[in-house]
């Protein structure tokens, strides 16, 4: 598909997350991380800088302890392909109330723009399935994009949606960076004490 | 067949039911692992346990990240390892480090004592120097006597200071397997 055809990555994170409700998100590393901080900063956003093929494990961790919230891990492709295995671990696990977000263009954006595997034939959404998704598939246009998220709040996941998007150079948009304050914000919003 | 010389033997201990009796009593329900046949009993225990939480992990380092959003979201976890997959961990370690969270990391020594095969030795005796080289503090357990005591000093201190931990059970402590073992199954 012709880069100027696919979808804008900022777009899409922003309608994701325009009816979050009291979702818990986690980012991955980069280009994920400016997108979600560019639809709005919150308490209940982990924005991940570093930790690269470890965001699903973080979301898996987050949605088992707390059973009866959304949670939603939106990362990139190059991130997700690091930690292809915890597919599997979270099918396993069968967390009802886990998305995962693939924003896919196919390259590394933060260290020169280098091919993925997804743009030389590997198929996320496929592996997925594989690895025992329930549902998941390649989303290319905002029609199957809004059906997504709305599946994302019916508690029926787990659900991988791997979102074709274009490069673009969209102007950083950095959320604190002090992972110890991330952690304590976070867990002050969501359990009201960050010492509990 | 030649039965290799191992100095260890193994030890009739119920270490893992005392770590499993810690596990209770410190609230800790959120147990990943990965096979091992060290920790094979406390895995079982764990599973039947219908108030833990127990994720079988396709590798370690999965487990680091995945007790960081156990924290996030107010439980407390541990990873079950062996020896042989500290090398996995180190980098995901660094999320500890940078977000201090805690990390509990109960650790079945190989390639240190009495070991028939040699290619578990490098990551055996290279695992406390890089676990201590990323920050994580180390225990030992050496006897029976030490287990429910060293891991309650050692989750108090994971959880209460945020931090990455590592009890290491030895291979003296916990039996190296043979030759002849490994080659009649």
């Amino acid at each position: 598909m012709a880069e100027n055809k696919k979808l804008s990555r900022r777009d899409v994170v922003a309608n994701l997350l325009k009816n979050r409700q009291d979702a818990l998100i986690v980012t991955g590393l980069g280009g994920t991380c400016w997108d979600v901080t560019a639809a709005g900063d919150s308490p209940l956003n982990f924005p991940m800088w570093g930790g690269m093929g470890g965001s699903s494990m973080v979301g898996l961790g987050l949605s088992l302890a707390q059973p009866s919230r959304t949670t939603l891990v939106i990362t990139g492709d190059g991130e997700m392909l690091m930690g292809l295995g915890s597919l599997a671990t979270i099918s396993a696990m069968k967390p009802k109330n886990l998305s995962i977000v693939v924003i896919d263009n196919e390259h590394y954006g933060e260290t020169g723009m280098q091919k993925t595997h997804t743009g030389m034939g590997t198929d996320i959404a496929e592996i997925g399935r594989a690895a025992g998704f329930p549902y998941a598939e390649i989303i290319y246009n905002n029609i199957d994009l809004n059906k997504f998220s709305a599946r994302i709040h019916l508690s029926e996941g787990p659900i991988l949606g791997v979102i074709k998007v274009s490069i673009a150079e969209d102007p950083l948009v950095m959320p604190p960076k002090d992972g110890a304050y991330l952690k304590d914000r976070f867990r002050d919003a969501l359990l009201g004490d960050p010492n509990q | 067949m030649t039965k290799i010389n191992s100095a260890a033997t193994p030890i009739k201990s119920n270490w893992p039911e005392e770590v499993h009796d810690v596990f209770k009593k410190l609230d800790i329900d959120q147990v990943c692992h990965v096979p091992d046949a060290g920790h094979a009993k406390l895995i079982k225990l764990c599973q039947s346990d219908k108030n833990i939480i127990c994720t079988t992990l396709t590798s370690e380092e999965e487990g680091v990240a995945m007790l960081l959003g156990s924290w996030l979201g107010g439980k407390r976890g541990a990873l079950l390892m062996q020896s042989s997959g500290v090398g996995n961990v180190i980098n995901m370690l660094g999320l500890s480090r940078t977000c201090r969270y805690p990390v509990l990391m109960l650790i079945t020594m190989r390639g240190e004592w009495g070991e028939f095969n040699p290619w578990q030795n490098p990551m055996g005796q290279a695992s406390r120097p890089v676990l201590e080289a990323i920050g994580a503090k180390v225990f030992d357990i050496n006897t029976s006597s030490e287990v429910a005591d060293t891991v309650t000093a050692a989750s108090a201190l994971a959880f209460n200071a945020q931090q990455a931990v590592a009890v290491i059970f030895s291979q003296k402590f916990l039996g190296a397997k043979t030759f002849t073992e490994e080659t009649s199954k």
